[in-house]
């Protein structure tokens, strides 16, 4: 034998089910009013720095189909690339969005600012993204994504750096369809695969 | 250059500890059949955290009500109490490295004492219970501690294989401090039958792991003539602190 670790294990995942969305968004669950104010209505209020941008997509999964019950959170820094929370950060930015399918047409819309580019560990700057995490039934546990943008130069970012097989960064990168308007469609599996990440 | 070690590094309490993904469910597992067309085919990309997972939302009592962590009165305002065997949930946040994690948000869902739940895609033939909602939040304190008063919720048949049921379960959601640490699991309850036959609780392929899903219950914590307690403690991933943590120039 050898002696014990300090360290505990994280606890197990699992699915969020079918009805996750009346803990974590109950007026879309059809309880509207359960509480004063929900969790992550909106990352932005009025006024916000930065240019305001719509991202359509849907999440399909292995078979084509846009799935209606997905539920996904964001999470980003302000225009500046600063977090709320961190020295500086632009007051009107929580940066925290919870949004999920529309049940009938099975698309998705997050309202927010273009987050700017962020400097990590080391001074290595990673180019503007969202970062995801995509919750539903079947989903044992939660999957991580990010949005890039393809009207920015994501060509030394170091996460889109280790994606070996090239073709895959672009289910990273969402596509402009119009003035502050974009598109990122999110694939479970099979053909276009998402690249999901270990983060 | 310098090599010593500035402010902005003693700030940093280090890339978030990888994920052991052997402590959790397989995604694609083919007795839990809708995760079989809802999990990726290729491997996840790995790398160390980042700023985007170290930073995360944090929440404040302002947003919370009185009653937000008490679901035999929340939906009614205080005005009546559900129905059921009154529990009280009770537990700690802590990370890997045994801290306690403050002023966390934690939010819980669940069936009400019938097995139904109040969302308009349920619709199993137990009756609603209108003095039950059936959610419910709380930020844990600076001990890392959190409880929530509520009801046992009964178990439920699903459509999967030809009977499968849920055993009693509790959803519970914590974010932790960093957006890498989000967390979603299931809290199941000592003794129930149904846990050994339940294929999204066998979805987690270490015993151990799935043993740590299922409440104790904790007469010592239970009110006499009022609930039963049962303990639940959580545990999110930590973060690699060192004093090495910063590599000196040169080496
Ligand atoms: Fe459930």
């Amino acid at each position: 034998m050898v002696q014990k670790l300090d360290t505990l294990v994280e606890t197990a995942s699992q699915t969020a089910g079918p009805y996750v969305h009346i803990g974590l968004m109950p007026t879309y669950a059809g309880n509207a009013g359960y509480y004063d104010e929900e969790i992550g209505v909106s990352p932005i209020e009025d006024g916000c720095d930065g240019e305001i941008i719509e991202i359509t997509g849907s999440v399909y999964d292995g078979t084509g189909w846009a799935m209606r019950d997905a539920l996904i959170e964001s999470w980003q820094p302000d225009a500046k690339g600063v977090f709320p929370g961190q020295e500086g950060a632009d007051p009107k930015v929580s940066g925290h969005c919870r949004f999920a399918a529309d049940a009938d047409t099975g698309e998705f819309t997050l309202r927010t600012v273009k987050p700017g580019k962020v400097k990590g560990r080391g001074g290595v700057v990673s180019a503007p993204h969202i970062s995801l995490w995509v919750v539903a039934r079947g989903i044992n546990i939660g999957l991580q994504t990010r949005i890039y943008f393809e009207d920015e130069d994501n060509s030394s970012d170091p996460l889109l750096a280790r994606v070996e097989q090239r073709p895959r960064v672009d289910t990273l990168i969402a596509k402009k369809t119009g003035e502050g308007k974009y598109r990122f469609d999110i694939r479970l599996q099979g053909e276009g695969e998402t690249v999901f990440l270990d983060i | 250059m310098s090599n010593f070690i500035t402010t902005d590094s003693i700030k940093d309490k280090g890339p978030l500890i990888p994920r052991n993904r052997d402590a959790h469910p397989v995604a694609y597992d083919p007795g839990y059949k809708t995760s079989v067309s809802r999990s990726p085919n290729l491997p996840l990309l790995s790398m160390e955290s980042s700023p985007s997972e170290e930073t995360g939302p944090t929440f404040g009592h302002g947003k919370l009500g009185a009653l937000d962590n008490n679901l035999v009165l929340n939906w009614t305002k205080g005005a009546a109490p559900a129905v059921g065997e009154r529990i009280l949930m009770h537990g700690r946040v802590l990370d890997e490295n045994a801290r306690p994690v403050p002023n966390t948000l934690i939010e819980i869902w669940q069936a009400n004492a019938g097995g139904r739940y109040r969302h308009k895609k349920d619709t199993y033939l137990a009756p609603l219970d209108p003095n039950f909602g059936g959610c419910g939040r709380t930020l844990t304190d600076e001990n890392g501690y959190y409880q929530f008063l509520t009801v046992r919720p009964g178990a439920y048949p699903w459509p999967n294989r030809g009977n499968d049921w849920r055993p009693m379960h509790i959803h519970i959601s914590v974010y932790g401090h960093s957006f890498g640490q989000r967390l979603i699991t299931q809290m199941y309850f000592e003794g129930d039958p149904l846990i050994n036959h339940c294929p999204i609780a066998a979805t987690i392929k270490n015993r151990a792991q799935l043993d740590a899903l299922v409440a104790p219950l904790d007469l010592a914590h239970s009110r006499p003539l009022d609930y039963l307690a049962y303990k639940f403690d959580i545990v999110l991933r930590g973060r690699r602190q060192s004093m090495f943590e910063n590599k000196l120039e040169g080496m």
